[in-house]
């Protein structure tokens, strides 16, 4: 019994427990234990790794387990993490601990949502700790579906239309992803599936030329990359709070870690063959996005576009091939999430409180919810890059590594990347100017409460992970370094 | 002699029932008619037991008859089709309109499964066409079956004459095989080593195949599907979107496999665009309908895609891809059948938009329905996303990336309007939804069956292995 199936099996007990509950309160508890179990888990499995690798465990992934599934067609559930896999697993279990605080209020059909919620959490715990293709598109898949219901029946706004589109233009990567995979396993030599005994064979350069973008467009879907991004800021705006949450925090997530493990580590001469074009694409996702927050006025759809520009930062990232700026990636996706999940809580909160994301119809709200105000603030910080906080961390070492590589075309598209983190301060001092500071703009906004128990729960998590990672890097620095060495030393030709 | 009955064992205890339920509907008091369902539910459950023994293999009639062990698995996967068939038709053919003539529905359909059976073991041209007719002319009857409604005999005189058609080009293409061939050039074997791509006989195949084609309803030849589907009682639409049309494949693949492996490199060609013709078509024609059973009629189509899809690579994994993705697309569709068939046999009601709000009256059905249309468009952990990956594996293994790029993109269109039903179902609300329907015990055995299949055939590879035991490519 591998210690990284409970991570499966937990919410799949959940999901059971609940499905035959039916009171509303009790199924919030049982939600309540169950996450917070698996967030302990996360966290035994973090000391655990550490302690195997303190003692000199030199393997590249820890935990390895082998199920032969269909043994005829080399097709089995591999399982094995490393540190980068390990701080996903952290990162996800963070999200759904506090994804199910901020659900507490979600009366309707309250059952449904939450056997939905864990479904998706299977399928993002699934894909981080598997090292088989087969299973990680599987779970890939498993975590897209649930997100069609829980948008479409709990969302807001133009739910169905946002639905629709989020859950088919991510089919439709998935669709490149699975052609990719077929790729990847046949040009291998078709006598497995795992990704780290494929990583031993050579893809054939031919193989690699279509294979690579068609992975990488397939994952980079998901990692909003422009233009395959549109899905997003109406996605994230229609969704219910906690799974904007999941969703942003986490599932865009995948789009990165597929793109870095899958895409990059097996077909490296095809990553350098298209570095040019991927740059390009995510430098312009990088601003685009940062200039498209500044052009909205709701609340979610900046945080969306917000989202855009720094996941586009992650992919931006992974192309530059060096330990720094990888690095910096891998920092980037969980200083994201945090942030990103802590934004979409407060404005759940908000939303839920003043039934309206429109900044021009809020302003003072720091004198009626000071508790909100000042975790909005910390996010807002951290989102621009302030030292001490998470991001600052990541978007450092992600431009550095990135302005490692000496030729103009990288230096040049790095320094229009770096512009972003000006417009990020625009955008996020305007929303924090215009709704928390200044004159109350409705009257009946001063009768509102405070965040309640079970959002302060949340959000003071977030905000403590955010600061842990901002004050203490090399802790998570170290973590990723040495899971990085096997991605990296597949480009020994580059300059350092 | 006792090899003979070994061999034949199927056939012969499907013609036993079927005399037997003849005489038993003759000559039973009326007292045990009433229980026909039972009875012919009890035997035909009988003799699928009796197909899962070991059996020989061999061949029959100087190879007329063939028989390997990948024949029997086929027509084992029939046969459950149509039990699940019959589990769900009981409440159809108790209603007073029908009660009288319940005999002859089993009659029809077990003469059909006979048909079926012998079309798939053929060995010579003479039993396939044979096989073939017996397979065909009772399912027009049984389209017809609602004789005082418009639509069921319209739509039987509109199958009577697609089926004649379709036999006439298949039988003009035999008979073009056997003059290239000559006298004895019927046998398959015999008629496989004297193919040479010569223009006569690939004008032979083409012929063939376009009688093939109308039987599995491929684009071109789908233009009387909806039609039919929309028409005939939904338990015979049922039928003939999953057991009718699923041994069509498997002939099909046997013959491909078998006789054509001399041409299969033109084959390859025309399955080519059949496959991305009828795909594309069938999804496109989906999107637009309202009428469930059209839109199952042209889903149904673009499934047919899918499984030339994974026949067009001719290897052995093809082979055991396409038998799987059969048993997948059985049980998932029999199940949306299922439960169509309840809704429409309680309420009348078949369009989805009537379905709208049906999680709020009948979550249940509307839980297993969503499942099953999950299955059909290929989202784990449900079965049809392995028969979809393995369908895909086959192909891409002798090149065809391109082709399953197609049916990728399609899967996404596809996945598309199986989300309508289910944003029907469970976003929209309807100010007069479905009434909270009783679901009788039978078709909630077929539910449960289905539903098993749809959960675990995917997930348990036993199955897949078993199935794939006897396979064999070019």
């Amino acid at each position: 019994m591998n210690f990284l199936y409970s991570f499966v099996l937990v919410p799949l007990v959940l999901m059971m427990v609940i499905a035959v509950l039916r009171d509303v309160r009790t199924i919030r508890r049982v939600m309540a234990v169950g996450s917070s179990v698996q967030l302990v888990l996360s966290f035994v499995l973090l000391a655990w790794f550490l302690s195997l690798r303190a003692l000199g465990v030199q393997d590249e992934m820890l935990f390895r387990s082998d199920l032969v599934w269909y043994p005829s067609l080399n097709i089995a559930l591999s399982f094995g993490v490393d540190g980068i896999s390990v701080l996903m697993i952290v990162l996800s279990a963070i999200i759904v601990f506090t994804g199910s605080f901020t659900s507490w209020a979600i009366n309707e059909k309250a059952k449904d949502y939450f056997l939905w919620f864990l479904m998706l959490s299977i399928g993002v715990f699934g894909f981080f700790i598997t090292v088989d293709l087969f299973a990680m598109f599987m779970f890939y898949e498993v975590a897209l579906i649930p997100m069609y219901l829980l948008i479409g029946v709990w969302g807001t706004g133009r739910k169905e239309y946002s639905a629709m589109k989020l859950t088919l233009m991510l089919m439709g990567g998935s669709a490149f992803l699975l052609l990719g995979i077929l790729g990847i396993y046949f040009s291998s030599g078709h006598t497995t599936m795992n990704l780290l005994e494929i990583a031993k064979l050579h893809i054939p350069v031919d193989a690699q030329r279509w294979c690579f973008p068609i992975t990488f467009l397939g994952f980079g879907v998901l990692g909003a990359l422009f233009p395959f991004h549109t899905w997003s800021p109406d996605g994230h705006a229609s969704a219910p709070t906690a799974v904007s949450m999941l969703h942003a925090g986490v599932l865009m997530k995948l789009g990165g870690y597929g793109c870095l493990r899958v895409a990059i580590y097996l077909m490296p001469e095809g990553a350098q063959m298209y570095t040019t074009l991927f740059l390009v694409l995510t430098g312009i996702s990088v601003i685009y996005g940062a200039l498209g927050a500044i052009a909205q006025t709701d609340l979610k759809y900046i945080n969306a576009y917000s989202s855009v520009s720094h996941c586009g930062m992650v992919l931006f990232a992974i192309l530059m091939f060096n330990t720094t700026a990888m690095t910096g990636a891998v920092m980037q996706m969980l200083s994201h999430g945090l942030m990103t999940a802590l934004f979409f809580c407060l404005i759940g909160g908000i939303y839920g409180r003043t039934h309206t994301r429109e900044i021009s119809q809020m302003g003072g709200l720091a004198r009626i919810m000071p508790f909100m105000c000042v975790c909005w603030v910390v996010a807002a910080m951290a989102n621009l890059g302030l030292p001490g906080l998470s991001g600052f961390v990541s978007e450092m070492n992600i431009f550095v590594g990135a302005f490692q590589h000496p030729d103009t075309f990288h230096r040049v598209i790095t320094l229009i990347a770096c512009c972003s983190i000006v417009v990020t301060a625009v955008y996020q001092l305007r929303v924090v100017g215009k709704i928390h500071f200044g004159e109350v703009v409705n009257e009946h906004h001063r009768a509102l409460t405070d965040a309640a128990w079970y959002e302060r729960i949340a959000t003071v998590t977030l905000i403590l992970f955010i600061a842990a990672i901002g004050c203490f890097p090399f802790f998570t620095v170290d973590i990723i370094h040495g899971s990085l060495g096997e991605i990296v030393s597949k480009f020994p030709a580059l300059p350092f | 002699m006792n090899d003979l009955v070994q061999l034949m064992r199927p056939e012969m205890l499907l013609l036993a029932q079927v005399v037997f339920l003849l005489l038993f509907d003759l000559f039973a008091p009326d007292r045990a008619r009433r229980h026909t369902d039972a009875v012919a539910c009890a035997l035909f459950l009988a003799s699928i037991a009796v197909g899962f023994l070991p059996s020989t293999t061999g061949e029959a009639f100087g190879g007329m008859f063939t028989v390997t062990a990948m024949t029997q698995v086929v027509k084992n996967v029939l046969s459950i089709g149509l039990l699940l068939v019959f589990l769900q038709s009981r409440v159809w053919l108790s209603d007073e309109r029908t009660s009288f003539k319940k005999a002859e529905f089993y009659i029809l359909t077990l003469s059909t499964l006979l048909g079926m059976n012998l079309m798939i073991s053929a060995g010579h041209f003479l039993l396939f066409y044979l096989g073939l007719e017996l397979a065909s002319l009772p399912l027009t009857t049984l389209v017809a079956y609602n004789k005082y409604s418009d639509e069921s005999i319209e739509a039987g005189a509109k199958f009577v004459l697609i089926a004649a058609f379709s036999s006439g080009m298949m039988l003009f293409g035999i008979s073009l095989f056997y003059g290239a061939a000559g006298a004895d050039g019927l046998y398959f074997d015999v008629l496989s080593s004297r193919l040479a791509a010569t223009p006569l006989q690939l004008l032979a195949l083409v012929f063939f195949l376009s009688g093939v084609a109308f039987k599995i309803s491929l684009v071109p030849f789908h233009l009387w599907t909806a039609d039919v589907y929309q028409g005939a009682p939904t338990s015979v639409t049922a039928f003939l979107s999953v057991v009718s049309k699923g041994a069509a494949v498997f002939a099909l693949m046997f013959l491909s496999f078998r006789l054509f492996a001399p041409l299969f490199e033109y084959w390859q060609y025309v399955v080519w665009a059949l496959v991305v013709l009828t795909i594309t078509i069938g999804n496109l024609f989906a999107m637009r309908q309202d009428n469930m059973k059209r839109f199952l009629a042209f889903s149904s189509i673009s499934q047919a895609g899918y499984i030339l899809l994974g026949m067009i690579a001719g290897t052995p994994l093809a082979m055991s891809s396409v038998v799987y993705y059969l048993l997948v697309y059985l049980v998932s569709n029999l199940g949306i059948f299922a439960v169509v068939s309840i809704l429409e046999n309680n309420s009348g009601k078949v369009h989805i938009s009537d379905y709208r709000g049906l999680y709020r009256t009948n979550p249940y059905l509307s839980v297993v329905l969503m499942l099953f249309l999950f299955s059909l468009g290929g989202i784990p952990p449900f079965a049809g996303f392995f028969s979809k990956f393995f369908v895909f594996m086959a192909a891409a293994d002798q090149g065809f990336y391109v082709l399953d790029f197609i049916a990728l993109i399609n899967t996404v269109i596809s996945l598309y309007y199986y989300l309508l039903v289910v944003k029907a179902m469970f976003i929209a609300d309807s100010e007069n939804p479905i009434p909270t329907l009783h679901t009788d015990s039978w078709s909630r055995l077929c539910l449960t069956l289905c539903l098993v299949g749809t959960l675990f055939f995917g997930v348990f590879s036993g199955i897949y292995a078993f199935l794939s035991s006897g396979a064999w490519g070019l």
